[in-house]
């Protein structure tokens, strides 16, 4: 302990750092107060808020999609239990592709699985279980269990699926669910962001949305997605960082969607489908006091089961590219030229408008001279002297073009729109098109040159038997059909009928009374009905309704899908979607009328031959039970 | 003498003890106790372990505090040097876990780099009492080869924490000795700029594609992860984004003893060793803190003290060098537990579970205790 000068300054040196030293540990000391402060006090809440959400997790519970069934309790959609394997990300020991690779060891997990597994991870918290395959079968389920022990963080759940028992029938109608993309979330949350109900709070509101797991994507699904949905479950639940569950903190069970009972008879579907024998068509029958739509068919159908878990590339590609159209809803979207079948209606409005009597008879030589241009009548050498009558059931022409240029277009669209010609007829399902009912203001419209615009005295004669802009729907036909069978009460189509509260048992009508009602004097309903009774009596449909039992109205009608510019037509000769299509159009039984039917074999040629005895065996069922030989029997999936 | 109360004849035991540095460490024990209590729920580790480790640690203390400062000097060297040798045999021979080379079988698994963390300013006393009388700035040059040499071994197993550590263990005598501020000073600023810098560019030097020199990858995204932790709030950014939501949620008072949901829920990461501030954080809030912090001054103050009444050169910088590796420990942990500093294997001294930790610590204290015992008496 002898210091000398030297080693005394050394420690005045050491103790003057020593002195610095101590004052460096209070500043960092004082900084990590700060930060304290600034993390527990200014920032309390925000960390507060983290540590919350952190520790509460929401797990929803699936809400059952509704049923639905066909007007006779036929179950058409259901849902089906499924075994998912399900990820959740806290959970797992290793990373996500090795977790894959050796996932695909016990249970084979294809690359479109993985890319759907992989998207759905971006936009989830980690505490969410992922399915990252679906439908597993019980012994991929045996196999997995037998191996879970290798893979924390993944579990077999049971998922719910949409499943349509009767696969491609009545797809168009039915529609199916599918996956929610993202612009289904959002008009979701949009939806439940309007009606904010007993939900507090973004995040539970969130989780409504999110435990959505399948959405409507079309048909039925899609335009009854709110009343089909129910109302999702949740509970809150406190978790570990690993996701493990520690106690539950609340719980609201889910709701299950309303059941459907559709207006639709899915065995008269089903004979419809039946009888077009692979051609293509749109076929709708009404229950004309009701507005039920009993028959919806649109073929070529598609399998909606195949979209239910995410269709794959190769079938959408094939469905979507494919020459027929299968995913086209004919009678929604579809617009054709009526034909003949829209002479009953023209008939009704010269009666109506005063421009004919029923028994005003006019010459047909079998053409119309109009303005330079010949109008050629079917029959060659003309009919003869034709009344109202004959001109339904023969299907003049000739009797037509004339009314049509004694009319007008003008009076022509007038008196068509009120039967829903050219307009939306509100039927419960999304995408309906209007068509076109020619007038003179449309043409206007539709043409922006005005030189172009300007209607053509000339136009109006084709109008007259259902060609020329005349471009209707099939729905719209059948639509219109009712409306004269129902002397002009208009009932709103619809395909479901009853919506049912799962929980009250209440149901209710969708369409419970008429929309309308034309005013038409009884007798000209009667003329055009006995007119187009002798279609089938005596006319164009006579051979197809040979030895019919039951009085019956229809009119046949051919739709040029391609124009011959004077040639004669000649089916063989030109290329199959180039054909005529064939039209009928009719109601049942005549005197008080039941149902009314409207429908389109297309690129089939006359109506008479390839339509009618469509409309034949479908009558014969609806009013006898008939079920026609050769047609396969009608087998209720259990 | 049958009469003397028991306490007095025990009194052997705690003769030399220091008081005050002991009140301060029963202080911090009492903290670490409570919080392991809470801490370790649902780990595999028992308070009895802990308790253990401690005992242990007290011995090792105990007995330190009782070697004369003169043995110190002696063994100084040698421990130097067995240190050097056993992490020459690391990289050599070495055990290699989670990617890094640093244990080493010797029958059992021992952690030589640790051993650094005092055997590194025992040497560099050593030295500088060596050449007390013939200082010279060439000493510093020496001084700095024999600092460099571990350092750059345990950096490279990888151990940039230890590294760091002994580094820093190492300089502190160097400063202490005197080497000059002015070489010191220009660095400290540039550092300082450089981490300005380093906030403000932020986005171009964490882009993706960026590699820096040096710096390992992992290294690379402890960094960028501290920079913005929520860059990344579910894979780099997860450990301190959720120990920063602890400390942030305990606000003023805490949510009391055991009902720390980030802690009893797993989502605070090395809940009951490195991560334990957050625990402690979470559960006693900032009066809790506060608390901790007046703790750890004490004893660094207390330390210093020590120190500046250290017998010879020797022993003054021995004292102040590891009375300033816990402040370093105890700053470097509670700042990258708040999200302060990267995330680098830093205990919490006395508070953190860990055996060898522990050990050292009972040697560093141990250490200034029997420093305390040979003090320089006051000058007349």
């Amino acid at each position: 302990m002898v210091g000398n000068s030297d080693s005394s300054s050394a420690l005045e040196q050491f103790q003057q750092r020593i002195k610095i030293a101590l004052w460096i540990v209070i500043c960092c000391l004082l900084i990590l107060f700060c930060r304290f402060f600034w993390l527990q006090v200014v920032q309390h809440k925000k960390y507060s808020t983290a540590s919350e959400s952190n520790r509460i997790a929401i797990i929803t519970t699936p809400a059952p999609r509704g049923i639905i069934t066909d007007r006779n309790g036929i179950v058409i959609a259901k849902n089906f239990p499924s075994f998912s394997l399900e990820v959740t990300q806290t959970g797992i020991v290793m990373p996500i592709p090795d977790l894959i690779q050796e996932l695909d060891q016990v249970v084979k997990i294809p690359a479109r699985d993985r890319q759907q597994f992989l998207r759905a991870i971006q936009n989830s918290k980690k505490t969410e279980s992922i399915p990252i395959r679906n439908f597993l079968n019980d012994e991929e389920v045996a196999r997995f269990l037998a191996r879970r022990y290798a893979f924390p963080g993944v579990e077999i759940q049971v998922r719910y699926f949409r499943e349509y028992p009767y696969q491609e029938l009545g797809s168009h109608l039915l529609g199916y669910t599918g996956k929610v993309s993202v612009k289904d979330r959002e008009k979701l949350a949009a939806e439940i962001e309007e009606n904010p109900d007993e939900i507090q709070g973004d995040e539970l509101r969130n989780m409504r949305v999110k435990g959505i797991q399948q959405v409507g994507k079309i048909g039925i699904e899609q335009s009854y997605e709110k009343q089909l949905r129910g109302t999702v479950g949740f509970s809150e639940v406190e978790i570990t960082a690993g996701g493990r569950v520690v106690r539950n903190l609340s719980y609201t069970p889910s709701a299950p969607g309303s059941n459907l009972t559709l207006a639709v008879d899915i065995k008269a579907q089903f004979l419809i489908e039946q009888l077009y024998e692979k051609r293509r068509g749109a076929a709708v029958v009404i229950e004309v006091a009701t507005g039920d739509i009993i028959a919806f068919v649109s073929l070529p159908t598609f399998n909606p089961n195949a979209f239910v878990d995410g269709i794959d590339a190769d079938l959408w590609k094939k469905l979507n590219e494919s020459l027929e159209k299968p995913l086209f809803n004919r009678p929604l979207k579809g617009t054709y030229p009526p034909g003949s079948t829209y002479k009953p209606f023209m008939a009704l409005a010269a009666l109506e408008g005063k421009y004919r009597t029923p028994s005003q008879a006019i010459n047909d030589p079998g053409f119309f001279k109009y303005g330079g241009n010949i109008f050629r009548d079917d029959a060659k050498n003309g009919h003869g002297l034709v009344n109202m009558y004959t001109s339904i059931a023969a299907s003049c022409d000739t009797y037509y073009y004339i009314l049509a240029r004694d009319m007008g277009v003008d009076a022509i669209h007038d008196f068509m729109k009120p039967f829903g010609f050219g307009q939306i007829t509100g039927i419960d399902m999304q995408g309906e098109v209007k068509g076109i009912l020619p007038s003179k203001e449309w043409k206007k419209n539709y043409f922006k040159d005005p030189k172009k615009g300007k209607w053509i005295e000339g136009e109006t004669i084709s109008i007259g038997i259902g060609q020329g802009y005349n471009s209707f729907s099939i729905l719209q036909l059948a639509q219109a059909t009712a409306i004269l069978a129902n002397r002009g009460v208009i009932m709103r189509p619809h395909l479901v009928k009853l919506i049912e509260d799962p929980l009250t048992h209440e149901k209710i009508l969708t369409v419970p009374s008429e929309s309308g009602v034309i005013n038409l004097k009884k007798e000209h309903i009667d003329t055009v009905t006995e007119g187009m009774i002798g279609v089938n009596k005596i006319g164009t449909g006579s051979v197809p309704f040979a030895g019919v039992s039951y009085p019956v109205a229809g009119k046949t009608g051919t739709a040029q899908v391609y124009s011959l510019a004077g040639k004669t037509y000649n089916a063989a000769a030109i290329s199959e979607f180039k054909r005529d299509h064939a039209l009928y159009i009719g109601f049942v039984p005549a005197d008080k009328p039941k149902y009314a039917m409207a429908i389109v074999v297309e690129n089939a040629g006359f109506g008479a031959t390839a339509a009618a005895p469509i409309v034949r065996q479908t009558f014969d069922y609806l009013i006898l039970g008939k079920w026609p030989r050769g047609v396969p029997a009608w087998k209720t999936v259990p | 003498m049958e009469n003397r109360p028991l306490i007095k004849r025990l009194g052997f035991l705690w003769a030399g003890l220091d008081p005050s540095l002991s009140i301060i460490l029963v202080g911090l024990v009492l903290v670490g106790n409570i919080i392991f209590l809470s801490a370790s729920s649902g780990t595999v580790v028992t308070w009895v372990e802990q308790a253990r480790n401690l005992l242990m640690a007290l011995v090792i203390m105990w007995v330190t505090s009782r070697i004369p400062v003169k043995w110190l000097e002696k063994i100084a060297v040698w421990v130097y040097t067995i240190g050097i040798i056993l992490l020459i045999a690391v990289a050599l021979f070495g055990l290699i876990k989670k990617g890094a080379r640093r244990w080493l079988n010797i029958g059992v698994v021992i952690q030589p780099s640790e051993i650094m963390k005092i055997a590194m300013p025992l040497m560099l006393a050593w030295y500088f009492q060596k050449r007390e009388e013939t200082m010279r700035f060439f000493d510093f040059i020496v001084a700095f080869i024999f600092l460099l040499l571990p350092t750059i071994l345990i950096a490279r197993q990888p151990d940039l924490g230890t590294a760091i550590l002994v580094f820093a263990a190492g300089f502190y005598v160097i400063l202490l000795a005197g080497f000059p501020i002015k070489f010191v000073l220009p660095i400290f600023i540039i550092g300082i700029i450089g981490i300005v810098l380093m906030i403000i560019f932020e986005d171009q030097i964490c882009a993706r594609n960026v590699s820096w020199p040096i710096l390992k990858s992992y290294q690379q995204h402890r960094v960028c992860t501290l920079l913005d932790p929520f860059s990344d709030p579910l894979g780099k950014g997860f450990h301190t984004i959720q120990s920063m939501i602890a400390i942030g949620s305990g606000g003023f008072f805490g949510k009391g003893w055991k009902n720390g949901t980030q802690t009893h829920l797993d989502f605070i990461p090395e809940k009951h060793t490195d991560f334990i501030f957050a625990v402690y954080s979470e559960e006693f809030g900032l009066i809790g803190n506060t608390l901790l912090l007046i703790l750890f001054l004490l004893l660094i103050q207390r330390g210093l003290q020590i120190s500046a009444g250290a017998p010879n050169l020797f022993t003054r910088l021995l004292g102040g060098s590891i009375t300033l590796i816990f402040f370093t420990y105890a700053f470097v942990n509670m700042a990258m537990v708040s999200g302060l500093l990267p995330v680098v294997g830093v205990p919490l001294p006395f508070i953190s579970y860990g055996g060898t930790a522990l050990t050292t610590l009972g040697l560093g204290v141990g250490l200034l205790m029997s420093i305390h015992r040979h003090r320089r008496l006051v000058q007349t």
